[in-house]
């Protein structure tokens, strides 16, 4: 049996592989000639040909899969990133933290999207709100040729399948930083994020083919967008809280390269997401939103690139190799280029709305949503550009880091936020000042009322400005649901009665406020280094922190050092608050050494502690003691950064479930 | 009548439309700008800090390798950890003064960064990287080598920092002279 597996597996996973590029390249070419002959059977191809490469893919992982977890050496890849002694769990999940792995992700998870876009009910006479089949067919066949390209990138320079001669008896085993549940989840959703935008990208260019939008673009656009964008959050949330709570330096976001790299696609796609409405209620700013819809699966693209290609070195744990980068130079030359240039052909063709437009209205809201976060991603951009066009072109090596994006995001998520607060109380198309003042005066006045309390809690007056207008665009949202539940007819006055978009809507901003709040709350975190022997007290935050024990401890594939922390409320006869265990570990393997972070989360802070070294000392007697480098932190608000984030992000789920058809049908009998 | 009405309204929409972008635009550059007069870090090699010393308020980052033997730990009075070493390019060495932990992979011997400033005596770091590598070499570090002469990466890997500070004959403290009349 597990000789048949290890026969069949790598080189079944292969040419599954292979299958599913050729079945990619049909799906992108015979439905496009179909659509040009109206031949209705070349068209109905392009369901079944996605569906068939998604199986190939999910075939070759299956493979994959086994051979990792029989530890089949043969395979380079499971040599190089697995051994015996890893966990089983990490010999699946670290299949994707590593280039071809992760190339294989992500070429597997578009294939999803069009299973997915394949398997979802087509137009009806009943149903005019789903996907007319016609722009489904072109749509798969437009995702089809982005696969293609990918898998032959993978294929070519990447390929995951490639085998080792002489086979060693064991491999070498993962970066143990790496070895973290969290890594297990991070990556597939990022990937599903950057992947989920291509969709977008597909009906973007198929509206520019046709020189003209469907009369519902949008509306069949925006559940895309929304899924895409929800599955990035909760990626750039998961990664944050990787590097907080697996790297040890007690921080959450270090404006690295590749950090800004899901950073940019997450603030165009957010500006799309907005853009969308826009288009859907008024039909105003489409070329501005198909533009929005190439540029962020362009982006996405890049920070793929940016990535692996090594422009940007980075902490992430990935190879440097020039020549896939430049394959993937190309296939962004080709698809990003390409949209790009074909947006500039077709784009002022497309038909402009007569409609008028007011600053003071929703859609004038959305689109200052749009100008400012556009400026803030043209800043993250060239923040992360600078250093390697300066190195390029004059030799010069420097860093731009937190100081710089502190000092030009910061000012402009201030007035974001402002707006965010307005927005929702403004009505489309044109609002009366005398009408929005009253609807904005409850979240006006919390607002004001915390403004003593703020100054006081928060650390600096730019940490307790930016927390007041957090503040604000929580009160507003929840402003606005009070007084639009009192809009009902008094016997339908019930939270699930008001319009699920109404909901989705007020929970992204709300998320985005409790983010906001706890980055203004990390801003007052106090550290501590202290050099200490077991029964060393040391007080931090109005805390008492003893080290009572440092003990051995033996893990699956690690051996580490358990320092014992007692933290006890005010001081050393306070009620004990919490015992955290930070360790070191030592990966005999890989000769390497991590830190491994013990955290209390708190409602209102977190209390972190990391163990940095531990070391023996002989006293005069000649007795041995040991003694640990401990730093301890206490950070305000902590958890509430990712709280938001996983608010935010269901916001967008609550937005996708399917509607009820209950209310439908009484709102179709109510009109009939 | 209404048609030239509405196409008023278009036109006056699209006037604060290009305003608010402008705006937008303008601030953007503007703030870009001033945060990279003021914030931006340049990479500096010992010997550069030597021969040309930044400003004591200008935060650089400091590269080479950790001259072997040059460690000293020690802590202060509120027990934080205090380390000493000497960083060297192979042609000048500047020591540093770090309050805190230094990094797993430091290493005596070793490459490492130190994000910091010279006070014209010596470098006093806030930050000491030393990437979750073993055979990793910042790149600035590698490039910084390479100019110094000290190494050629197409004969192999760079030599052990120990090995050539006694090829550059003159301990610490002297390279300082011999650096500044370079």
């Amino acid at each position: 049996m597990t000789t048949l597996a290890t026969l069949f597996c790598p080189e079944g996973g292969h040419f599954a592989l292979a299958l599913a590029c050729a079945l990619a390249f049909m799906q992108g070419v015979l439905p496009l000639i179909g659509l040009r002959r109206a031949d209705s059977p070349l068209t109905a191809l392009a369901r079944p040909l996605a569906l068939s490469q998604c199986l190939a893919l999910l075939f070759a992982w299956t493979c994959l899969i086994v051979a990792s977890l029989g530890d089949d050496f043969s395979l380079k890849l499971i040599a190089e990133t697995s051994a015996i002694s890893k966990p089983w769990v990490y010999k699946i999940a670290g299949l994707w933290g590593n280039h071809e792995g992760s190339l294989l992700l992500w070429v597997t998870l578009l294939a999803l999207w069009c299973a997915g876009l394949a398997l979802l009910p087509g137009q009806n006479a009943t149903r005019p709100e789903r996907l007319p089949c016609r722009l489904r067919a072109r749509l798969l066949a437009l995702l089809g040729l982005v696969g293609a390209g990918f898998q032959l990138f993978c294929l070519t320079t990447s390929n995951p399948f490639l085998r080792l001669w002489p086979v060693p008896a064991d491999g070498m085993g993962m970066n143990p930083l790496l070895q973290d549940p969290g890594l297990a989840v991070h990556p597939p959703l990022l990937y599903g994020g950057y992947v989920g935008f291509a969709v977008p990208f597909a009906f973007a260019i198929s509206a520019l083919l046709d020189g003209k939008t469907e009369a519902l673009w949008a509306r069949y656009m925006r559940p895309w967008v929304i899924s895409a964008w929800a599955l990035l959050t909760l990626g750039i949330t998961l990664g944050s809280w990787w590097s907080y709570s697996v790297l040890g330096w007690g921080g959450y976001w270090f404006w690295d390269p590749v950090e800004n790299a899901a950073l940019i696609p997450w603030l165009t796609g957010t500006a799309l997401l907005h853009s969308v409405l826009v288009v859907e209620k008024r039909n105003l700013l489409q070329g501005w939103c198909l533009l929005l819809a190439i540029a962020t699966f362009a982006f996405s693209l890049s920070g793929t690139f940016l990535v692996r290609s090594g422009i940007l070195n980075s902490v992430h744990a990935f190879a440097n190799d020039p020549a896939r980068g430049l394959f993937i130079l190309g296939l962004l030359g080709l698809y990003g280029g390409g949209s790009l240039l074909l947006f500039a052909i077709r784009a002022p063709a497309l038909p402009v709305p007569q409609t008028g437009f007011s600053p003071l209205s929703r859609e004038g809201a959305l689109l200052l949503n749009n100008i400012l976060l556009c400026t803030l991603c043209a800043v993250v951009l060239t923040g992360t550009l600078y250093p390697p066009f300066m190195q390029l072109l004059f030799g010069r090596t420097l860093s731009v880091g937190k100081p710089f994006f502190d000092a030009t995001t910061i000012p402009l998520t201030l007035p974001l936020l402002a707006v965010m607060g307005v927005s929702m109380a403004l009505p489309w198309r044109q609002a009366r000042a005398d009408r929005l003042l009253p609807r904005l005066a409850p979240a006006l006045l919390i607002t004001a009322g915390a403004i003593l309390p703020a100054f006081w809690l928060f650390p600096t007056p730019l940490a307790a400005s930016t927390a007041l207008l957090a503040l604000w665009v929580i009160s507003a949202a929840l402003c606005d649901l009070a007084l639009r539940l009192q809009a009902l007819p008094k016997g339908d006055r019930q939270l699930h009665r008001l319009p699920r978009s109404l909901w989705a809507a007020s929970l992204a901003h709300i998320g985005v406020g409790v983010t906001i709040l706890g980055l203004c709350g990390m801003a007052g975190s106090q550290e501590r280094l202290i050099e200490a022997r077991p029964g060393t007290h040391a007080t931090l935050a109005g805390r008492d922190w003893a080290l009572t024990a440092l003990t051995a401890h033996h893990g699956p594939n690690y051996e580490a050092v358990e320092a014992h922390l007692t933290i006890r409320q005010r001081d050393t006869h306070g009620p004990v608050l919490a015992e955290l265990t930070p360790q070191i570990r030592l990966f005999p393997q890989q000769g390497q050494r991590t830190l491994h972070v013990a955290i209390l989360h708190r409602p209102l802070e977190d209390l972190y502690a990391a163990l940095g070294s531990v070391k023996e000392e002989h006293d005069p007697q000649g007795q041995g003691h040991y003694t640990a480098i401990l730093r301890l932190h206490e950070n305000p608000l902590a958890s509430w950064i990712w709280l938001g984030g996983i608010i935010m992000a269901l916001g967008g789920v609550l937005h996708l479930l399917p509607a009820r058809r209950r209310l439908i049908h009484s709102a179709g009998k109510a009109r009939a | 009548m209404s048609a030239s009405l509405s196409f008023s309204r278009r036109k006056t929409g699209r006037f604060w439309i290009i305003l608010a972008c402008l705006l937008c635009l303008g601030s953007a550059a503007g703030l870009i700008l001033n945060a990279l007069s003021s914030t931006i870090v340049f990479f500096m090699a010992p010997s550069q800090v030597v021969a040309h010393p930044p400003a004591p308020s200008q935060t650089i980052r400091l590269g080479g390798m950790v001259v072997a033997g040059s460690l000293h730990t020690s802590h202060a009075t509120d027990s934080t950890p205090e380390a000493r070493f000497d960083v060297t390019d192979g042609q000048a060495a500047v020591t540093v003064q770090y309050q805190g932990i230094l990094p797993d992979l430091f290493r005596e011997g070793q490459s490492v960064v130190a994000l910091g400033r010279y006070d014209g005596h010596g470098f006093t770091a806030s930050e000491v990287l030393a990437k979750h590598d073993e055979t990793y070499m910042p790149k600035e570090v590698a490039d910084a080598l390479q100019k110094s002469g000290r190494w050629n990466p197409r004969f192999g890997p760079p030599p052990d920092a120990a090995s050539w500070n006694s090829m550059t004959a003159p301990p610490p403290i002297q390279t300082t002279g011999s650096g500044a009349t370079e």
